[in-house]
């Protein structure tokens, strides 16, 4: 195995989760955020993923993860299972984002959130300028091969927590290379909230 | 053509002998499910790569309904190699290397361990239809006598498919402080009505034959036709209709229809030649009393892992799509109380059109999954250079 730069958003979970925590991972792919929060974190850690592919090279990993969607996958679970759910880069791919947060955050002390902006400043040019569907790094797939059901912008998540009554621990703007602060919904490409319920 | 594959590996066990251990004698016979007891108890196994220092990598191996103790290698001046000669071995998914692997027969079998077939001390006679029913339970305590008598006092892994594979849930649920890891395969924690009906009609094909004489027919020759129709249902289920497909399609044995009632088509001809050469080697007896053992097994509710109790058995749980005798929807069954119960557990659903059969033959997958499995259980996670942490 080669050495290999960590993802911005990766970090950023990782500096999140708490040492040791039990930690569920929705979507987890192949297992590269799960595998340095279990080494160096100490975490608990099980994923759930649908691709058999991904699975193999996280057992590779000696990570545990469930065959299964994310939507099945969470109603067996009780309350408070884990101390982190977290929910990254996957929630643009789930029929009812809605319910799955709700599950996450029953089934969670907290979960974490991760998607890309489509309010990016790129994306509103290629729109308003060019008249296409935006094509940027956080959101590199063309319209006709896109795995994403669904578009939504920083403003648009946090006016669904208000509404929702989910509480936002924290939130942080990714740029290309480093965490923004200016105007994130101008010029962050991804977003990572942290959430809770407010009863938690 | 299996054969021809396995000869040229050089990853083999090599020459294996199957060893017997004799237990629960007078006075110390095994209480079973029933309320009856049996005894003396022999039980038939073999074991593969060697036994550590401190006693922790031993695997335990199951076998399915018809299988035996001979899980892998040879027999001294034979050729046929061990039911899962593939996965067991230097540098396979069982690394006998790493690894210290027990393949034990089960009771009520007729392969070397104490079944209807067996001398019944009291009467100097088979014991036929006097021997006990038995449940999966059963075979499980037996074989913790073995386990014991081996020394171990917790075994690292607990694996395999079918009954194989609910030997394993067993195991946990009858002592789970003794298995680290489980690995059930294409197998199910109860037997449903469709599983206990297929049953039914190979046990009554072997009790309407007439050789079968209420079971005592040991000093003339066994029910061959009964048994080997048993057989040919058994065969059925466990292909897939895509294999099938791909196996026979319609293709006919002598390439025009014949117009009589002799085996015309390939399929035909397989499941004859499947029935004719289980005979030779099952015995009918044991057939009806492993089918019940089967039909009885039920873990359901608070049976496989009581609530609120603590355990740290970590599984590996695996299902092939294809697979109708014991369908990926009963894996997942065991997935959901497992979620419930907060378990360490993988599951995987193998893409394979081989249907229940593919756990004997679906080899790379279920190798790169069982092990580094195993490996994860043993040493937990590796301190590889794989990231950067800033």
């Amino acid at each position: 195995m080669t050495s290999r730069e960590i993802r911005l958003d990766h970090k950023i979970i990782y500096s999140v989760v708490d040492r040791g925590a039990k930690v569920l991972d929705l979507g987890c792919g192949e297992g590269d955020l799960l595998y340095i929060l279990a080494r160096d974190k100490k975490v608990i850690a099980q994923g759930i993923e649908m691709d058999d592919r991904a699975i193999q090279e996280c057992v590779k990993k000696g990570l545990s993860v469930f065959h299964d969607d994310i939507m099945s996958g969470l109603s067996e679970y009780p309350d408070n299972s884990f101390d982190f759910v977290i929910l990254n880069q996957s929630m643009e791919e789930v029929k009812n984002v809605d319910t799955v947060i709700r599950e996450a955050l029953r089934i969670g002390t907290k979960a974490i959130v991760g998607f890309p902006n489509f309010a990016y400043i790129k994306s509103r040019w290629m729109m308003f300028f060019k008249g296409r569907a935006p094509v940027t790094k956080s959101l590199p797939y063309s319209w006709f091969d896109t795995p994403n059901v669904r578009f939504l912008s920083i403003t648009d998540f946090r006016e669904f927590c208000s509404e929702k009554d989910i509480r936002i621990v924290e939130a942080y703007y990714l740029g290309a290379k480093r965490v923004l602060r200016f105007l994130p919904n101008l010029f962050a490409l991804n977003a990572v909230f942290v959430l809770t319920r407010w009863d938690a | 053509m299996a054969k021809e594959k396995n000869k040229n590996l050089s990853n083999r066990v090599g020459i294996v002998e199957t060893k017997y251990y004799t237990f629960a004698g007078p006075g110390n016979e095994l209480r079973l499910e029933s309320g009856d007891i049996l005894g003396p108890i022999t039980l038939a196994y073999e074991t593969y790569g060697r036994l550590n220092r401190d006693r922790s990598n031993a695997v335990l191996v199951c076998h399915a309904l018809s299988g035996d103790a001979h899980a892998a290698g040879v027999h001294e001046g034979q050729d046929n190699p061990g039911w899962w000669d593939e996965m067991i071995g230097p540098g396979k998914a069982f690394d006998t290397d790493r690894y210290f692997i027990i393949a034990s027969n089960v009771i009520a079998g007729c392969k070397g361990s104490t079944g209807p077939s067996s001398i019944n001390p009291a009467t100097g006679r088979s014991y036929a239809m006097d021997f006990p029913f038995i449940t999966i339970s059963d075979m499980v305590n037996a074989q913790k006598h073995l386990v014991d008598h081996l020394g171990i006092k917790r075994i690292l892994c607990v694996a395999g498919g079918s009954m194989g594979g609910m030997q394993v849930l067993q195991w946990v649920a009858s002592y789970p402080e003794m298995v680290r890891s489980a690995m059930p395969i294409a197998t199910t924690k109860k037997h449903s009505p469709q599983q206990i009906a297929f049953n039914e009609t190979a046990r009554q094909a072997i009790m309407s034959d007439p050789a079968w004489r209420d079971g005592d027919y040991y000093e003339i020759g066994q029910p061959e036709r009964g048994l080997a129709v048993a057989r040919m249902i058994g065969h059925i289920t466990f292909m897939s209709d895509q294999s099938m497909e791909e196996k026979f399609s319609r293709r006919l044995k002598k390439g025009r229809l014949n117009f009589n009632f002799d085996p015309e088509f390939e399929v035909e001809g397989y499941l004859h030649y499947r029935g004719s050469n289980f005979v030779k080697r099952f015995d009918a007896n044991s057939y009806l009393y492993l089918t019940k053992a089967l039909d009885y097994f039920d873990l359901s509710g608070d049976r496989l892992i009581p609530q609120g109790k603590k355990i740290d058995t970590r599984f590996l749980v695996i299902s092939f799509k294809s697979d109708w005798l014991y369908p990926p929807s009963q894996s997942q069954e065991i997935i959901r109380l497992l979620k419930r119960r907060n378990m360490d557990a993988t599951y995987c659903e193998l893409k394979s059109t081989y249907g229940h059969d593919a756990f004997l033959v679906e080899i790379e997958e279920q190798t790169t999954l069982i092990k580094h499995f195993l490996d994860k259980t043993q040493n937990g996670y590796m301190v590889a250079d794989y990231y950067d942490i800033s």
